[in-house]
């Protein structure tokens, strides 16, 4: 079961998840080598993998906020990690959603690095304490893109179903 | 039942009667503006037509800016190179709202759109720059989204699946007293709300105070909306619109504009009194953490910088400059002043600011993004402390994480300057 690797404070910001310096590295493929770069401990144990795919941060409020740099997202995405957040600012939210980064809004849980979880349609269930909280839904107005797998595969979409 | 401003726009854009917060729609894109991150959007643009057979093509290019600003001139091969294939890809795709590292036309982003006049009150803006709140001093409804979306958008000329964002009224009323101004209210403000008390909300802004206030001041608040998480900030369109698009931009077409309805209807309504406002001061390391100056005075400060999309204008930099000028920068305290186009460097130029600013000893940089985003120009050392005119203050900000960044207006930046140390620039 997927467990919390880093537990964080609130309004942690896009410059803390992938900072400025490197933001001259655009492609998802590159981006993943300087998550949380200036966490330099918890940036190398990534570059060593290890730890599993799947593997959750557990944020505070108003997680992802600052700039709508889209490598914080794709730099958490490369590793296979989980984001869960008490709220999330929403151009990390929706950028997430576009690259199909994990996300999950539970503005009550309460978890410590090492605890395992898991997520159910509307929980999340804290296997370490045995307490489980309930999860707030994602906008509704994304589902479509969720469905698709996320922005570029739903664009094609429709694309191709328009009239040429 | 009444509609805001962002209600009507969207409304508007999406071809519908009437909306209200909580809908789904998908307003057609009036601007989409991209600085260097276009690099990336070009790669998820491209990956949009990739097995379809269609021709990976913008769907108009007249409405989509692109303005180098975050790394002029270039930092790095790496990005050199990605601006090449920028330059490369607007040529092949004609498209002529495009500024390159110029002494002349270039400049931020969030400067150069105004400037000429590629935002009208009404319209449905998008950038890849969270700041693009800023185009809302000009009553258009102007959000910031990341690359892939905006790929969706230059496939597509629509921002897809929209939720109607609800509106916080915000009404200013009272003169500022000197030395404070439009950089202390949205401070202020954003103390108030806290770092996320208007996420996926529109600040839309009233109130006599605000008529008052010059399109540069309506910037710097809708700039630092978001900073209180704001989808939008709006300041409706009125006289003051109307002149700098029509003075300063050149714009000569008609020029309607967007208000509200009587009975719209909002969340939350907020009224501030500036009258006894003070210089306000964010400190570190979250922009909400906000004091009046008096509360930290004193503090040493080691890199002063007045510039960016917030406060690079040339009323900014004439009240820097009246407070320098014939002074000089404090021993151990080095001052970099970036004005935020290459407009209004020339401007700065003609009326002796940058003179002014030079003779001080502070160092004048080429218009652009400069140290704001820690890249190159100005970076901290270990356990410095910078006072800057731009809008964010995250730990790391600047380029090092170990140094610390407050944030305040032009004439604190200023008078603190001289003294070497964070101070009340009325004292
Ligand atoms: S000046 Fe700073 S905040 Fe403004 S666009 Fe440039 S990097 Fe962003």
């Amino acid at each position: 079961m997927p467990k919390v690797i880093l537990k964080l404070e609130h309004d942690i910001s896009t410059d803390d998840i992938y900072p400025g310096r490197y933001m001259a590295t655009v492609l998802p493929s590159e981006t993943p080598q300087f998550a949380f770069a200036d966490r330099t401990d918890f940036n190398a144990s990534l570059r060593a993998k290890a730890f599993p795919p799947g593997s959750i941060i557990v944020g505070g409020e108003n997680f992802g906020c600052g700039s709508s740099r889209e490598q914080a997202c794709s730099t958490l995405k490369g590793h296979d990690l989980a984001v869960v957040a008490k709220s999330i600012s929403r151009i990390f939210l929706q950028n997430s959603i576009n690259l199909g980064l994990k996300v999950v809004l539970c503005p009550d849980l309460e978890a410590v690095e090492g605890d395992e979880l898991e997520f159910t349609t509307d929980q999340v269930l804290n296997r370490s304490t045995g307490r489980a909280f309930p999860q707030v839904r994602l906008p509704a107005a994304r589902q479509g893109i969720m469905d698709a797998g996320g922005l570029i595969p739903y664009t094609r979409r429709r694309l191709q179903a328009r009239p040429r | 039942m009444g509609m805001t401003v962002a209600e009507k726009i969207l409304a508007r854009a999406a071809g519908l009667p009437s909306v209200q917060a909580g809908d789904v729609v998908e307003p057609a894109v009036d601007l989409a503006m991209s600085h260097e991150n276009a690099a990336l959007v070009i790669n998820q643009f491209q990956e949009v037509f990739e097995g379809t057979g269609l021709e990976a093509k913008v769907w108009d290019p007249s409405r989509i800016a692109i303005i180098f600003d975050h790394r002029v001139p270039a930092e790095s091969p790496k990005t050199a190179t990605n601006q090449k294939k920028i330059r490369d890809f607007v040529a092949a795709n004609g498209i002529a709202k495009f500024h390159d590292i110029r002494g002349d036309v270039g400049g931020i982003c969030h400067q150069i759109l105004p400037e000429y006049g590629y935002v009208r009150p009404g319209f449905v803006v998008v950038g890849t720059d969270s700041h693009t709140t800023s185009h809302g001093a000009l009553g258009a409804f102007s959000f910031g989204i990341g690359a892939t979306e905006m790929a969706s958008a230059w496939a597509l000329g629509i921002a897809v699946n929209i939720e109607v964002p609800a509106t916080i009224k915000v009404v200013v009323s009272g003169a500022f007293p000197p030395m404070v101004g439009a950089k202390d209210l949205v401070l202020h403000l954003i103390g108030l709300l806290t770092a996320q008390g208007a996420n996926f909300k529109v600040l839309e802004f009233h109130g006599e105070t605000i008529r008052a206030m010059s399109t540069s001041g309506r910037i710097a608040l809708c700039n630092m909306s978001v900073e209180a998480g704001a989808t939008s900030g709006i300041v409706p369109g009125d006289d003051e619109t109307v002149r700098y698009l029509r003075e300063e931009a050149g714009v000569t077409e008609p020029i309607p504009t967007v208000q509200p309805d009587p009975d719209a209807v909002y969340v939350r309504t907020l009224e501030i009194d500036v009258s006894a406002l003070g210089p306000q001061i964010a400190c570190p390391h979250t922009v909400d953490n906000v004091k009046g100056v008096a509360a930290v005075a004193g503090t040493k400060v080691h890199q002063i910088v007045i510039g960016s999309c917030t406060n690079g204008r040339l009323d900014d930099l004439a009240a820097a400059a009246d407070i320098i000028r014939g002074k000089k920068v404090a021993q151990g305290t080095r001052m970099l002043v970036f004005p935020a186009s290459g407009r209004i460097f020339a401007q700065a130029l003609d009326k002796g600011y940058l003179h002014d600013f030079m003779k001080a000893g502070a160092v004048v940089m080429n218009s652009g993004c400069g140290p704001c985003l820690g890249v190159h120009e100005g970076a901290l050392g270990d356990g410095e402390t910078a006072l800057s005119t731009t809008n964010r203050n995250f730990k790391g900000r600047m380029g090092n994480p170990k140094s610390e960044v407050y944030l305040c207006s032009p004439s604190v930046a200023a008078a603190s300057a001289i003294t070497g140390v964070i101070t009340d620039p009325r004292a």
